[in-house]
């Protein structure tokens, strides 16, 4: 089922912080519109949940060394 | 992993240890005269502080991003090679001292929406269908609970009083700080301040879906929806940051001298170029909604600036769109025992000119709905007659004075014409067979509305339009009052699309400005589509910018700021640019080396920041009382 996935991290400085996000969450399986919102510190994205999980989601962000501070899952209608 | 967090998170302390340990290095060369300690102290200096800039470049690697952090990596690398600790030491302190004087001023241009967000209740105090109340996280609350608020509190969620009453700030949804009256059965918002009282609400929305969390969701999102310039300079950077390597290769490999290669690498950081763009619409948008305007992103700020025709919608946007007493002409009689017996009348029927006479016998405190009335008729095309207080009293148009053989004086017949002039719709009174009074009733022109448009047209707009499905006889007279350039009436929701597509064939950069009720298509056609007023969903998706409450000296403050906010980050553009030909220049004229080119990268990046957070108070003195109210609400609300 498809899901959308809301992480909300510590505020982002530098903007290839963001291409470096968007780049490694997209390379997640089951994974589309990812979006980084710099200003907000908010990472979006589609997620299948037959591929990935939320959890996995927010460990890739958390590996490449940003905290992950809240996560919101919401089903896609 | 552990390891990469905690050096995140200390960066600071590490920024600190490497200067503490570059001060004890230059004191030891100079005071101690210990070379040795000097070498170990800065090359201990470089590696503390370089650690958390070589994690970043091996991260950006590994996703294949050429970071500005591997340019200053490789820079520090070679530096250490050809044993110049001290260039090292001080490029990457710098480096990461800058990092963090960008957040603590970055964090500044972003406070305008940071306030916005705090303002969001996280926590609601839910009432269980047996009475118990627990206190719950507001992600877990479903349409139609009932949750209980009080004085003081913010309201969690969209939704109905089934009980209590008070009044709510609603300041957060509208942008105007005042307080309204809720009673049982009135609609609250989210996100807005019981400032007195106590309420339970039943939920209609909840969470993501309430008006403020999709406020929120738009002032994000516009955030870092990026101008053309922006995304120029993102394109750019792309192929800029590999492009620096390259050229410190091919320096290198021709001068054969290595220090100016991986001086060439520190100087090529982009820097204040990538972050000037951004940062100035970050603290315009910010700017704007602190006030109830959101702009949706950095292109519509751009395009918004250039706009030089503005096409009004006219009912309800230039006018109130609600009809009341305009001009009143009284003979004989009394003005207020007119008003009071037409009022008595009127009650009886619940024509819309009624209802404004009603409204202004109301506004004026005048009793009637305590006289006695007799042989009420209502006559269908003519008005209303009635016996009240034993008067006889006749309402409304010329045929029913005809019919009761009432005739209009030659200056009553005068006055009569030049109310129709207007535009208005006309009621005559009639008191025991003799004219009482004329009432000219129109939808009303928004008050100190002609002010704010020449305001408009001070600030660049160059032609003023107004389009309406009324008739071309009011239009005129209410655009005759305001100063519009050009009117069009008798239009369909359709037709005004095609005047809209019209002025854009004619190379003119439009702006829609309507209510966003009937005119979502024109919204949507011109190049900046303005919905006023909350509006509805469809509106607010349309539109480029939406106003949370109708007010022009709002569009006034919008137009202005999207023009200053466009010449800010002009001004930041010109900068980056300056400072990285200084550089240059320096490089050959052989003055700028590494450290120095690094001081001149991190202080330009400050320069450019403040420079954005003049946008932040812009405007300020205009509207201190809503911005005050802004903020003391934040403050109660971190408070709790």
């Amino acid at each position: 089922m498809s899901k959308k996935i809301t992480m909300q991290l510590d505020q982002l400085t530098c903007p290839s912080c963001l291409t470096k996000i968007e780049g490694a969450v997209k390379q997640q399986p089951g994974v589309s519109n990812v979006k980084v919102l710099f200003n907000a510190g908010k990472v979006k994205a589609d997620f299948d949940d037959s591929q990935t999980s939320a959890d996995q989601l927010s460990d890739v962000v958390t590996k490449l060394g940003y905290e992950v501070k809240k996560v919101r899952v919401k089903d896609n209608e | 992993m552990k390891f990469q967090l905690w050096i995140e998170k200390h960066t600071t302390q590490l920024t600190a240890v490497s200067a503490i340990l570059i001060v004890l290095g230059y004191a030891s060369k100079y005071l101690l005269n210990a070379p040795l300690v000097y070498t170990i102290t800065l090359a201990a200096a470089s590696i503390v502080a370089g650690v958390p800039i070589f994690l970043h470049a091996y991260q950006a690697l590994r996703v294949k991003v050429i970071s500005i952090e591997l340019l200053v990596t490789i820079a520090v690398i070679g530096a250490f090679i050809i044993g110049e600790y001290n260039e090292s030491a001080i490029v990457t302190f710098l480096f990461l001292f800058g990092n963090f004087l960008e957040q603590k001023t970055f964090a500044k241009t972003r406070q305008s929406i940071k306030s916005l967000t705090e303002m969001a209740p996280t926590s609601a105090e839910l009432v269980h269908d047996d009475g118990t109340i627990e206190e719950v996280d507001v992600d877990d609350l479903d349409v139609g609970d009932v949750v209980q608020v009080k004085t003081g509190g913010s309201i969690p969620v969209d939704g109905e009083i089934v009980d209590g009453q008070g009044y709510a700030d609603e300041a957060a949804v509208t942008g105007e700080s005042r307080a309204v009256t809720k009673n049982a059965g009135d609609k609250v918002f989210s996100g807005t301040l019981l400032s007195d009282g106590y309420v339970k609400i039943k939920a209609t929305k909840v969470g993501d879906d309430t008006t403020f969390a999709k406020i929120i969701e738009l002032v994000e999102d516009a955030q870092d929806t990026k101008s053309h310039a922006e995304k120029f300079i993102d394109r750019f950077a792309k192929y800029y940051t590999p492009a620096v390597l390259v050229i410190a290769l091919i320096v290198g490999l021709v001068s054969r001298d290595f220090k100016l290669a991986i001086t060439v690498l520190v100087l090529g950081c982009p820097g204040a170029l990538v972050i000037g763009a951004p940062v100035s619409n970050v603290a315009g948008i910010g700017n704007g909604a602190k006030r109830g305007i959101l702009v949706k992103g950095g292109s519509s700020m751009d395009t918004f600036s250039k706009v030089d025709t503005f096409v009004f919608d006219k009912t309800g946007t230039l006018t109130t769109g609600k009809t009341a007493l305009a001009d009143s002409k009284v003979y004989g009689s009394d003005a207020n025992e007119a008003l009071q017996l037409t009022a008595a009348v009127e009650a009886l029927s619940d024509h819309p000119l009624g209802r404004a006479l009603t409204q202004a016998a109301d506004d004026a405190h005048l009793d009637y709905k305590a006289l006695a009335i007799e042989n009420s008729s209502t006559i269908k095309g003519q008005g209303i007659t009635a016996t009240v207080a034993g008067h006889t009293v006749c309402a409304g148009n010329h045929r029913l004075l005809e019919a009761h053989d009432i005739q209009l004086s030659a200056e009553q017949a005068e006055t009569l014409s030049q109310f129709q002039a207007t535009g208005s719709s006309i009621v005559i009174v009639a008191i025991d067979a003799k004219v009482a009074a004329i009432y000219a009733i129109a939808d009303t022109i928004r008050e100190g509305l002609k002010d704010e448009l020449a305001e408009l047209k001070k600030a660049g707009a160059k032609h003023l339009v107004m389009l309406t499905g009324d008739n071309a006889q009011t239009a005129n007279y209410v655009a005759d009052q305001l100063g519009i350039d050009e009117v069009h009436a008798d239009l369909l929701p359709q037709d005004k699309v095609t005047f809209v597509k019209q002025f854009e064939d004619e190379g003119r950069t439009v702006a829609f400005v309507g209510d966003g009720i009937n005119d979502s298509p024109s919204l949507a056609t011109a190049d900046i589509g303005i919905a006023m007023g909350s509006g509805t969903d469809v509106a607010i998706e349309t539109s480029d910018i939406v106003l949370m409450q109708s007010s022009f000296a709002a569009l006034d403050h919008a137009y202005k700021l999207a023009k200053k906010t466009v010449l800010n980050t002009r001004e930041n553009i010109f900068i980056s640019i300056a400072v990285v030909a200084f550089l240059l220049l320096g490089l050959i004229a052989g003055f700028i080396y590494m450290a120095s080119g690094m001081f001149v990268h991190e202080a330009s990046i400050l320069v450019v920041i403040f420079n954005a957070m003049r946008l932040i108070n812009y405007g300020k003195h205009d509207d201190k009382k809503i911005s005050e109210n802004v903020a003391n609400l934040t403050a109660v609300n971190s408070a709790k």
